[in-house]
């Protein structure tokens, strides 16, 4: 069953053609990685598929959602680990993974376990702002899992993170689709995330590449994209793209 | 329904938290109002028979700037670690991200108001009369303000400027608040509350108003920010 579905999708970022005509199907269950080089388009496809940027072409269906014609319906359903933590500075950890895993509608049974799963029980009571860059690591991957999400996207997840931190996310998205989770990486740790992902779509000037389906690939893709991009595309981006 | 308030309870309780634990409201708000009245008490001290007569006006006035450090400070929780972005992703419903925050802002200026008001009793040499008016007076107008507040304030979150934007948008917006509080306040503490309905009322109509554009508003601005 689709979970995602992307097609000929087209976002700018000021002048820039983030995504380019980008098409991508997902599985339910599926681990997909997104390798690519940087400025590739993988941070905004992500963000787009989160709702948290709006297409300027094309069309996105995230969880059952169209997100054109609303970004935020499917939200509750899916985690964005990005750059950020996304946490307050002036909650403790515990009280961040709490307030997170309640917005999503999940238990606090949910945040408690997060709690020990990344190892934050014995700093639980400890404000964000205290915590090591490494500590707020695992806090922002803690509250992406205490949300059960039934999506997980993620962008460079390993980062900061110390060698048991990224052995015991490996484990966890390992397990993701046993949870019901279906699981989109960016990383540039490809080594290590080629052992956990189900599947590797390459991401090149804000197109993806064996994004689509085998059996859906005869049908134009880069047609579609271009036209819209032609126009918002700088010259030297136009090239590539065309 | 149920989901909407339990939503708006998040959000209020979450953002009391972090004021209780930063102290901004304790340590800066509240000595900042304190300050201005005083301020206002010494500048008008030769003529210290005028002061219960303005004594309302000053009130509100310096309630009204304090607004503005309460709304600032409730924008500014969410615009570190992408805090903004974690509440755009969280799946909370916009209008209850908005009740919950102006829920927030209206319990900080109410516990500000109590202390205000005791100090107006002992600056400015008025009497407390017509609590009735004077309660509603403050329900209505602070709702008013922390729902004008934040309705701007997120407008203006993802500006460069939105330290002096936030003001300079929302001072003449609340002019009519500032007008009723201060006449429905002079009424009452003047022993003629019968006067101060239409001023109560005005101040009920403008709050219903700013609450609702918010509610219906909020998550939409909230996208843009």
């Amino acid at each position: 069953m689709p979970i995602v579905t992307v097609r000929a999708a087209v976002c700018v970022l000021g002048r820039f053609p983030a995504l380019a005509g980008a098409d991508l199907d997902v599985d339910a269950g599926e681990i997909v990685l997104l390798a690519g080089p940087n400025g590739a388009g993988k941070t905004t496809l992500l963000r787009v598929l989160a709702g948290l940027v709006p297409l300027r072409a094309g069309s996105v269906h995230v969880l059952g959602h169209d997100l054109i014609a609303n970004r935020r319906a499917h939200r509750r359903r899916l985690s964005l680990i990005g750059h950020d933590t996304f946490c307050y500075d002036d909650l403790t950890v515990a009280e961040n993974l709490r307030f997170a895993a309640r917005a999503a509608g999940a238990t606090l049974a949910s945040a408690d376990a997060a709690l020990l799963q990344f190892g934050l029980d014995e700093i639980s009571e400890i404000a964000h702002s205290k915590l090591s860059a490494g500590q707020r690591r695992r806090l922002a991957l803690a509250v992406a899992f205490a949300r059960d999400p039934e999506l997980l996207l993620l962008d460079e997840p390993h980062a900061g993170l110390d060698a048991d931190g990224r052995d015991l996310l490996d484990a966890l998205l390992r397990a993701a689709p046993a949870r019901g989770m279906t699981v989109l990486v960016a990383s540039h740790e490809l080594d290590r995330t080629r052992t956990i992902a189900t599947r590797e779509v390459r991401v090149e000037n804000g197109i993806v590449f064996g994004g689509r389906r085998v059996e859906d690939r005869a049908q134009p893709r880069i047609a579609e994209a271009s036209a819209p991009v032609a126009a918002v595309a700088s010259p030297a981006v136009g090239d590539v793209v065309g | 329904m149920m989901q909407l308030l339990r939503d708006a309870r998040l959000v209020f309780v979450k953002d009391l938290r972090i004021e209780l634990r930063a102290r901004i409201v304790i340590a800066q708000i509240v000595p900042f109002g304190v300050l201005v009245l005083l301020l206002f008490a010494f500048a008008l001290d030769p003529r210290r028979g005028m002061l219960p007569t303005v004594a309302p006006g000053l009130f509100w006035i310096t309630v009204l700037l304090a607004s503005i450090l309460a709304v600032g400070r409730s924008i500014a929780v969410e615009s570190e670690h992408g805090a903004r972005d974690g509440l755009r992703l969280s799946g909370l419903d916009g209008g209850a991200i908005f009740v919950g925050k102006v829920g927030a802002i209206v319990a900080e200026l109410l516990a500000l108001e109590v202390l205000l008001l005791l100090g107006t009793f002992v600056l400015y040499d008025v009497s407390a009369d017509g609590i009735l008016v004077l309660t509603l007076t403050a329900l209505a107008a602070t709702a008013g303000i922390a729902a004008t507040g934040t309705v701007y304030g997120v407008l203006a979150s993802g500006a460069k400027v939105r330290e002096t934007l936030v003001p300079l948008l929302v001072l003449p917006i609340t002019a009519p608040v500032l007008l009723g509080a201060s006449k429905a306040f002079e009424s009452a503490l003047s022993g003629r509350s019968g006067e101060a309905w239409p001023w109560v009322q005005l101040l009920g109509v403008f709050a219903a108003l700013y609450l609702t554009v918010g509610f219906v508003a909020f998550g939409a601005l909230l996208e843009e920010a």
